[in-house]
């Protein structure tokens, strides 16, 4: 017995059994209900600019039920367009004409499509079509979509839209969508690990997305971008000095610095800092997050880092090489120690200027972070420090008894060091490189303000941490529809014309020479164990 | 979909740390920190660049060319490359005493000392004194390793063949004689090179060490000859040749030769006319540089550079500006509080 005609039965039969009024002892349904939190991890999403589309296996009154129940159709939407024609000019039609033309996008749009009529937006001449429609609508619901369908619209909107996709589904008709996607994102449960499996991320509920998008993945952008940046800046800084210093040393690749301080400039001396801020970085905290998802914006509209900060990197590590460079160059050129010996040799130079280029690049880091942990901190000064023993270490009379040629910077350190212009040198060299950084972000903070900055702006008026998220419930206009998708698609007066609501007499066993097949089974102590046929 | 609050061996830890909750500093950008931050800098920074410019002002220094390459400067016939042992005299006159210690420099202009080629070529084990390194010298001395005969080169290297040998004597006219000014050469070099960087083989004589080695090509006497009177001052312990080793970091460079402390001139050089006489040995005209002596009083702040002064007051300056302009540009446009 067929799945639709089952459950016209059982329908039928509580109907007929209530219009007999009789007792109606219990009717069973089945019930699909969604997650906790679904409708306000959607709103969320959308208020961050996150475009969301539903594929589903599920008939058309379903989706669109689910669709009402998680707020993507709305009743204030001025239309909501369906596409559910059975041949490609029928589609093509309802694509281009039904739909909302090109420049009269005011209000909201949403668009529901059939798997059937969704096979053949999906061909080629009609793709850019349905994916211009698509994108004009705020919702788009695809139901009755295959697997393979699934996969073809998420490689639609990767190959034609400059845009990041995230999948994010639950069985095993997912994984192809979850593959196509740049991000797959599996819900365990229910439905099995296949999705799982198959995925990037998983979690166990849907409303984790927002936690998955809103906090992680915008800390871990953040994150990145200023970690790129700094490194560039790092050693776009340290590679120029040698450039400038070519000038002055006939070209002949002397550099600049020791040759101790080049080898554990990248792996001692400034690697424990850039780890501190790209782990621990953080904008707002995770409760500000949720409160204002607008925050996501820089993310897709990739704000941080992007050719424009790109040069602007280059210019600024540019003009921090030639503070390193000329400032101690012209405070050592000519002069001498305040005993009469010299100060402007090779070895001195060397130091002072990989000093300052150390200073420098590490207040640019002070400058950068924003989240200051106990691990920052001591990283920071431990860097710090550590070059100091180092380099005083290497410079000491001991280390160069045992190896000769390897550490001939002996007494360098400790000479320069005590000289106070060393020390005015380094400390206008440093503030000459910060304070036109750090003038120059109050400005633009002033004058244009970014949502970051008003964010953090109130946070630190209101304090820490924010408002425990209280959801309030969503609002329904309508009471017409629930989240309940008790759904049918067709009337009764077939059901009643058809004759199928005759009762007949249960059977044990469905014989061959039976002509009407058995339409429900009638539960009673002696049938219970009895294995019945349909 | 149940959540279960009991042990699940997934479930991570609820730490600050894992968490990412640590507790932490976070500072932002506010206008009551950075305009008077501002404000302090600038004016520190102009306290200190005044304080600088006014020491740089009051050191002395006098600068005097003799390269010789006009017609009318004494050193004229001494700065052809075939004259060999030339002597120059060159007359000048201080107007107000020259307060002492008195440094007496010599300089170099064009002379890249910091040419990586040339700073490479030297073997500082040679020069510990270390006498492995006699027999062998380091590779990166080429071509000054060995010399014709096969002969180890000690010390090795372009640094050490390069070497200028000056010899400069000073005198005051009085009363129409000259009267000679004595140089005091002690202690010219950093403590560290005399005493560790640099050390004579422990062989006495010193001059048996360098059996079978060579001197460098272009030295007048081999190094256990420098200074024969001072065993102090012999050998690699030279104070000059020290001097020289210490490579510059610049093409323009001065380097210690002597100080005027001693006798009549202890407070410094009195105002009158001097002559100095130079035994011009060193031609740097085929790379167009340029060879002076130069006489420099230092302070706390060491020889006279007004660049940090000048610095410091820019600076200083440019900062006070930059805080009124911040705290216009915050006065007319901060930022309403809105969402």
């Amino acid at each position: 017995m067929t799945e639709a005609a089952e459950v016209e039965s059982v329908l039928f039969h509580g109907i007929f059994l209530s219009r007999q009024s009789s007792l109606v002892s219990n009717t069973t349904a089945v019930e699909d209900k969604l997650q906790d939190g679904v409708p306000q991890t959607i709103e969320q999403l959308a208020k961050a600019d996150i475009k969301i589309w539903v594929l589903t296996g599920d008939k058309q009154e379903t989706a669109e039920n689910i669709g009402y129940s998680c707020n993507m159709l709305r009743e204030e939407m001025k239309d909501v367009f369906t596409v559910s024609a059975n041949t490609a000019e029928g589609v093509k039609e309802e694509l281009q004409t039904e739909t909302v033309q090109d420049d009269k996008v005011d209000g909201e749009y949403a668009l529901v499509i059939n798997g059937h009529s969704l096979a053949f937006a999906l061909e080629k001449g009609l793709e850019l079509e349905l994916l211009r429609t698509a994108c004009m609508c705020q919702t788009v619901i695809c139901c009755r979509v295959t697997p393979l369908q699934k996969a073809q619209v998420v490689e639609l909107v990767k190959k034609y839209k400059q845009a990041v996709t995230l999948a994010i589904g639950d069985g095993a008709n997912d994984v192809s969508m979850i593959k196509a996607a740049h991000i797959g994102v599996g819900i365990s449960g229910q439905e099995g690990m296949q999705a799982v499996l198959s995925s990037d991320f998983s979690f166990a509920q849907f409303r984790y997305l927002q936690r998955l998008l809103l906090v992680h993945g915008r800390w871990s952008y953040l994150r990145m971008c200023k970690f790129l940046q700094y490194f560039f800046y790092k050693n776009f800084t340290f590679t120029f000095v040698h450039v400038w210093y070519g000038f002055f040393c006939g070209f002949s690749a002397q550099t600049v610095y020791d040759q101790w301080f080049v080898s554990m400039y990248n792996v001692v001396y400034t690697v424990l800092p850039v780890l501190g801020m790209s782990l621990f970085d953080q904008d707002v905290n995770d409760r500000w997050s949720f409160q204002h998802p607008q925050l996501y914006s820089p993310g897709p509209l990739n704000i941080y880092f992007n050719k424009k900060s790109m040069a602007c990197c280059m210019i600024h590590s540019c003009y921090s090489s030639l503070v390193v460079f000329f400032i101690p160059w012209a405070a050592m050129h000519d002069t001498v120690a305040d005993d009469g010996k010299d100060i402007a040799d090779y070895q001195s130079f060397a130091f002072v200027v990989q000093t300052c280029l150390l200073l420098v690049v590490n207040i640019q880091l002070c400058l950068d972070t924003n989240y200051w942990t106990a691990v920052n901190q001591s990283f920071m000064w431990g860097s710090l420090i550590l070059y100091f023993a180092t380099t005083f270490a290497m410079h000491s009379n001991e280390m160069f008894s045992i190896f000769t040629s390897v550490f001939p910077f002996i007494g360098t350190a400790r000479n320069s060091l005590s000289q106070p212009n060393v020390w005015l040198t380094i400390f206008l060299t440093c503030l000459l490189c910060g304070l036109p950084v750090l003038a120059f972000r109050f400005i633009v903070i002033q004058l244009r303000p970014t949502v970051n900055d008003k964010v953090r702006y109130k946070v630190r008026k209101e304090g820490l941490p924010g408002p425990v998220p209280c959801h309030p419930p969503a609002r329904r206009v309508s009471t017409r529809r629930s989240s309940y998708a008790f759904s049918h698609a067709q009337g009764y007066g077939e059901l009643v014309t058809s004759r199928r609501f005759l009762l007949k007499r249960p059977v044990k066993s469905c014989n061959n020479d039976t002509k009407e097949p058995q339409l429900y089974r009638i539960i009673s102590k002696d049938s219970e164990h009895q294995p019945q046929k349909h | 979909m149940v959540k279960e609050e009991n042990e699940s061996p997934n479930r991570p830890d609820n730490t600050a740390f894992t968490q990412q909750r640590l507790p932490a500093w976070q500072p932002m950008l506010s206008a009551g920190i950075v305009i008077p931050g501002f404000v302090l800098i600038g004016l520190a920074f102009i306290g200190i660049g005044v304080a600088l410019l006014i020491t740089s002002r009051n050191i002395q220094v006098l600068e005097l060319d003799y390269t010789g390459t006009e017609q009318n400067s004494p050193c004229f016939q001494c700065s052809d490359p075939d004259q060999q042992d030339c002597v120059c005299t060159l007359q000048f006159s201080i107007n107000s005493l020259f307060e002492g210690p008195v440094f007496f420099y010599y300089g170099l202009s064009n002379y890249f000392q910091n040419y990586r080629r040339y700073g490479v070529s030297r073997d500082d084990g040679q020069l510990y004194g270390d006498l492995s390194y006699f027999k062998e010298p380091y590779d990166q001395c080429e071509p000054y390793r060995f010399d014709r005969n096969k002969r180890p080169i000690v010390p090795c290297g372009s640094v050490a063949n390069c070497i200028a040998v000056y010899t400069f004597r000073l005198f005051q006219i009085v009363n129409g004689q000259q009267k000679e000014v004595p140089l005091d050469g002690k202690g010219i070099a950093w403590w560290t090179d005399y005493n560790i960087k640099f050390r004579n083989p422990t062989v006495t004589p010193l001059r048996n060490a360098f059996n079978s080695t060579a001197k460098p090509l272009f030295w007048p006497r081999p190094a256990y000859e420098l200074d024969p009177s001072d065993p102090a001052n012999n050998g690699f312990i030279n104070q000059d040749f020290l001097v020289w080793m210490r490579r510059a970091a610049l093409p323009d460079f001065r380097k210690l030769y002597r100080r005027i402390t001693e006798g009549d001139y202890a407070n410094g050089l009195p105002a009158g006319n001097y002559s100095l006489e130079i035994a011009y040995n060193y031609p740097v005209l085929s790379f167009s540089g340029r060879k002076m002596v130069v006489f420099s009083n230092v302070s706390w702040m060491g020889g006279k550079n007004e660049f940090l002064g000048i610095a410091y007051l820019v600076i200083g300056t440019l900062c006070v500006v930059m805080s009124v302009v911040m705290l216009i540009v915050y006065a007319k446009f901060k930022f309403p509080e809105e969402d």
